[in-house]
């Protein structure tokens, strides 16, 4: 049996130990958020936070979530400045990457509160988007770390 | 009633998608009307504003999308005209998607054309609605129509400083007859409050960024089984045997099922081979790589690209079918011994692509009393009631096909392969079926965009401007995956080559035969891909060769302003009726990107350079410059991108601009990167580690746009924005580092 903490809300799970957290949060636990896009860890689509860090839900397996707390993109509550900037922006096109852009961003803020550009490069060259937003989400991720440097200040 | 049947289901299937029902006894137009309109004008095209929206007593607007939401905005835009028109208030108007029923007409979200081929019926829609909300209140206050107005959402009489709402209007204007086009009355274009203005975004926007937007991967019905497919791995193989005892064995499945291999033609039938059923997609993945599946061998297992190319090579080098000629290249190239003329040839060749939207093909489907429900992300929902009919022996209008939004389509979600897969399995195994394509299923068993070669040929006279033209195109064309004895590309040769905009007196353009090895497909701007990469690199070598400026030289190709007569049949010729293929178009967008980028005053270092392109197709003219810079290591970075489009009436410029800036990423990914080969049949790339597509790090890092202000009809913008990119990154690393890529993509060749 491994118990973990989603979105706030313990959990637990007495199936295939090696069945990744995407698998889980997706087709047991019903949230569809999170985003199937390689099953590698190539993609970030299925990026979500284990104790606030980003990872990639389809290359982890529920044994090593055993005990931790996972955020998804249903978790950030209430809306995270991030995700303001990507309405502010209009990042998404097709927008199915763009759950996992959003938890890797919000990561990286967290750990970089003013990244510059070949930060936010080097952290989110791990997100794909096909429909080639790359552009706008540098953009919303520099008015997202505004608007929280504002909130610091304030 | 379809559409309540749609809303329930939706409700059933995802919750809080849909949380206002359509409410039909207020529809604006009452369906006796309906009837007696559609007596009037017999055929599927007949005008029914029943089907496009409804108002409700609270003044709901439900404008109802007919074509798919995949990226490229037509989910909005096309609702957005109608709310124009109605001069609703946008934030109280819903958008309800389609399913897949011809009384809409054409539905296939491709080819960039849902903004042009509905612009003035979504604006008939909303201005019919307009009509009859006034002529309601008019009744009510007793007042003459043409005295009232409205304002977004009320209907207003200014004499009298009276106005209702349309919520208020909506049960009354229902009863009301419905308006011939010739009597309503249109916006002018300076009262237009949404087309053309910056104000509206998607309206699936907060659901993306929230993950509340439900995807096809995110479709559900109660009871469902999921299902994954290990496919043959050469096109039109058969098993010879299986053993899936290893398989059983995994915790999760259920069982395994043989879903008959496909024969041609291919269409969008399913390719065949061995369901994993399970509890979850995890365990049918699982149970997969247990499977032991012994092949048969396929008329295609001697498909080897090395050995494709020199096929292909061999034929462009050929006489082909001659698909638009003008003056005599023949006699101006035996011309060629003349002094101070010469003959320029060159050789191009690109390879197959994959589509890899980042949402793998998905799709559930539930077959039951001969009916089939499915939910699909699909760029064309008539294409699966037409495929599982004709699969499964069925009735198209017995099947259902609900429309959730697409995590990318780019031409893939054309083909609906996958939810044929699950209506078939769902029969076999009496329940709702859901399948879910690895990445690994997505690239190998794609329908590639096709491998390509191009031979051209010029006669170049003193001024350095060509004299002569010859360009010939070889490829297994997309018709091959419709009608296997298909060897000519008949319905390519509109992407970009039976249209050669240049000035030249000789010119002809040839297309030659080849044979199909694996499925073919459209993806995004399809052939303009390779044609574009061949000529805008033909011409960029031309003024190298002429040791004239690119810019300028190009601009000498497109010559004098003049409406350029083209030799087209049946919709092509329709199209250039409408949208004549006009120089000063092409003409005004290189001058304008050549401005924005400081073409010519633009310091450029060791190892920078700039590229230029501009290329017409789905009639909106682009060109675009690109800036490199190739480091010590020879590898490309791109600093900067300048594109510039004249689409005609433009309805979100901001769409536009993410729509070009997408474009040049998706050009990044295949000009430096995408490459799909196959060895003995199977396709050798599997995941995002062996067809790259390119990261933020590898994409331009400034990507400007301008879209040129016109008032011509609206033309096409999801796609053209790509052809120009490859030839204009290729003559900008020719113009760093003084190499000419001949063929794609870029990381196979060494700049340094």
């Amino acid at each position: 049996m491994i118990r973990l903490k989603v979105n706030g809300q313990e959990r637990t799970f007495d199936g295939d130990p090696g069945m990744p957290l995407l698998w889980y949060l997706r087709d047991v636990a019903g949230l569809t958020g999170t985003k199937f896009g390689c099953g590698m860890a190539l993609c970030g689509a299925c990026t979500v936070h284990q104790n606030g860090e980003a990872i990639r839900s389809c290359t982890t397996a529920m044994k090593e979530v055993a005990g931790t707390e996972i955020t998804t993109i249903e978790g950030i509550q209430p809306m995270h400045p991030v995700q303001r900037a990507w309405m502010e922006i209009r990042v998404p096109q097709c927008g199915y990457c763009q759950t996992g852009q959003i938890m890797q961003a919000i990561a990286l803020l967290k750990d970089n509160k003013n990244p510059s550009d070949d930060d936010i490069d080097m952290t989110m060259s791990g997100n794909l988007c096909r429909c080639g937003t790359y552009s706008r989400i540098r953009e919303a991720i520099h008015t997202a770390s505004k608007e929280l440097a504002g909130k610091e200040r304030a | 009633m379809s559409i309540v049947e749609n809303v329930s289901r939706r409700k059933f299937l995802a919750g809080g998608l849909a949380t206002g029902a359509l409410v039909l006894s207020a529809r604006l137009v009452s369906k006796r009307l309906l009837v007696a309109h559609g007596e009037e004008s017999a055929g599927a095209a007949a005008f029914d504003p029943t089907i496009w929206m409804s108002v409700a007593p609270d003044g709901t607007v439900t404008i109802v999308a007919h074509r798919s939401e995949m990226g490229c905005g037509s989910r909005t835009s096309l609702p957005l005209i109608v709310a124009d028109e109605l001069d609703a208030d946008w934030p109280r108007v819903r958008i309800e998607q389609a399913i897949g029923d011809p009384k809409y007409g054409e539905q296939d979200t491709d080819g960039s054309h849902s903004v042009r081929s509905n612009f003035e019926l979504m604006r008939q829609v909303g201005a019919t609605g307009r009509s009859m909300l006034i002529s309601a209140a008019a009744a009510q206050w007793k007042v003459a129509a043409s005295e009232c107005s409205t304002e977004p959402h009320f209907v207003v009489h200014k004499a009298s400083g009276r106005k209702l709402g349309y919520g208020e209007l909506a049960t009354a204007a229902a009863k009301l007859p419905v308006p011939k086009k010739e009597d309503l009355k249109f916006k002018s274009r300076k009262e237009w409050s949404y087309i053309g203005k910056e104000s509206t975004a998607l309206f699936d926007l907060p659901d993306m960024v929230t993950g509340k937007a439900i995807f096809g991967m995110d479709a559900a019905m109660p009871g469902m089984v999921y299902a994954s497919i290990e496919h043959p791995p050469v096109l039109g193989q058969k098993i010879k045997s299986y053993d899936d005892k290893a398989a059983l064995k995994v915790p999760g499945v259920q069982k395994t099922v043989v879903i008959e291999t496909v024969t041609p033609p291919h269409a969008f039938k399913p390719l065949g081979g061995v369901a994993v059923i399970g509890d979850n997609t995890w365990a049918t993945f699982k149970g997969r790589r247990a499977l032991k599946i012994d092949w048969d061998s396929s008329p295609h297992s001697s498909y080897n690209s090395a050995e494709f190319r020199k096929t292909l090579e061999a034929t462009s080098r050929q006489p082909g079918k001659v698909v638009r000629n003008v003056g005599d290249v023949d006699a101006e190239f035996a011309k060629a011994g003349r002094p101070g003329a010469k003959i320029i040839e060159a050789e191009y060749y690109t390879p197959h692509l994959a589509h890899v939207s980042m949402e793998p093909p998905v799709a559930v489907a539930e077959y039951r009393d001969g009916k089939v429900l499915a939910w699909a992300p699909t760029q064309n929902p008539q294409a699966v009631q037409e495929t599982i009919a004709g699969v499964m022996g069925i009735k198209k209008e017995d099947v259902t096909c609900h429309v959730t939004l697409l995590g990318g389509g780019f031409g893939r979600k054309s083909k609906p392969d996958q939810v044929a897969e699950a209506a078939v399995l769902s029969k076999q195994l009496g329940k709702p079926v859901k399948v879910t394509w690895t990445r690994e299923d997505d690239i190998r068993f794609d329908y590639f965009h096709s491998v390509a070669s191009m031979y051209m040929k010029a006669a170049i006279g003193a001024d350095g401007k060509p004299t002569a033209w010859l360009q010939r195109t070889v490829y297994p064309p997309i018709g091959s995956t419709f009608d296997a004895a298909a060897r000519y590309a008949d319905d390519e040769m509109g992407l970009g080559w039976n249209n050669l905009p240049f000035d030249i007196p000789n010119h002809r353009a040839e297309n030659g035969p080849a044979d199909y090895h694996v499925r073919i497909g459209w993806l995004r701007s399809v052939a303009n891909i390779y044609h574009a990469f061949a000529i805008h690199s033909f011409a960029d070598e031309l003024a190298h060769n002429a040791e004239k400026d690119s810019v300028e030289y190009l601009l000498g190709l497109i010559g004098p302003d003049r409406i350029v007569k083209l030799d087209l049949k049946g919709d092509e010729a329709e199209d250039d009726k409408s949208y004549p293929l006009d120089t000063a178009r092409l003409r005004r967008v290189t001058e304008i990107v050549a401005k924005n980028s400081d073409w010519g005053k633009r310091p450029m270092g060791k190892g920078r350079g700039l590229g230029i392109a501009a290329h017409r197709s789905f009639l909106t003219y682009v060109a675009t410059v690109v800036e490199v810079e190739v480091d010590a290591k020879g590898r490309v970075h791109i600093p900067n991108v300048w594109t510039a489009m004249d689409a005609g009436t433009v309805v979100s410029p901001d769409n536009i601009r993410n729509q070009c800036q997408g474009a040049a990423v998706f050009g990044t990914s295949l000009a430096l990167f995408g490459e799909i080969t196959a060895t003995n049949g199977a396709i050798n790339q599997s995941n995002f580690n062996d067809f790259v597509i390119a990261r933020m790090s590898q994409a331009p890092r400034h990507i400007d746009v301008e879209v040129v202000k016109s008032e011509a009809p609206p033309a096409g913008v999801g796609e053209p924005g790509v052809p120009p990119f490859a030839p204009a990154l290729c003559n900008a690393v020719f113009a760093a580092t003084g190499k000419r890529a001949r063929e794609l993509p870029l990381a196979k060749m060494k700049l340094v």
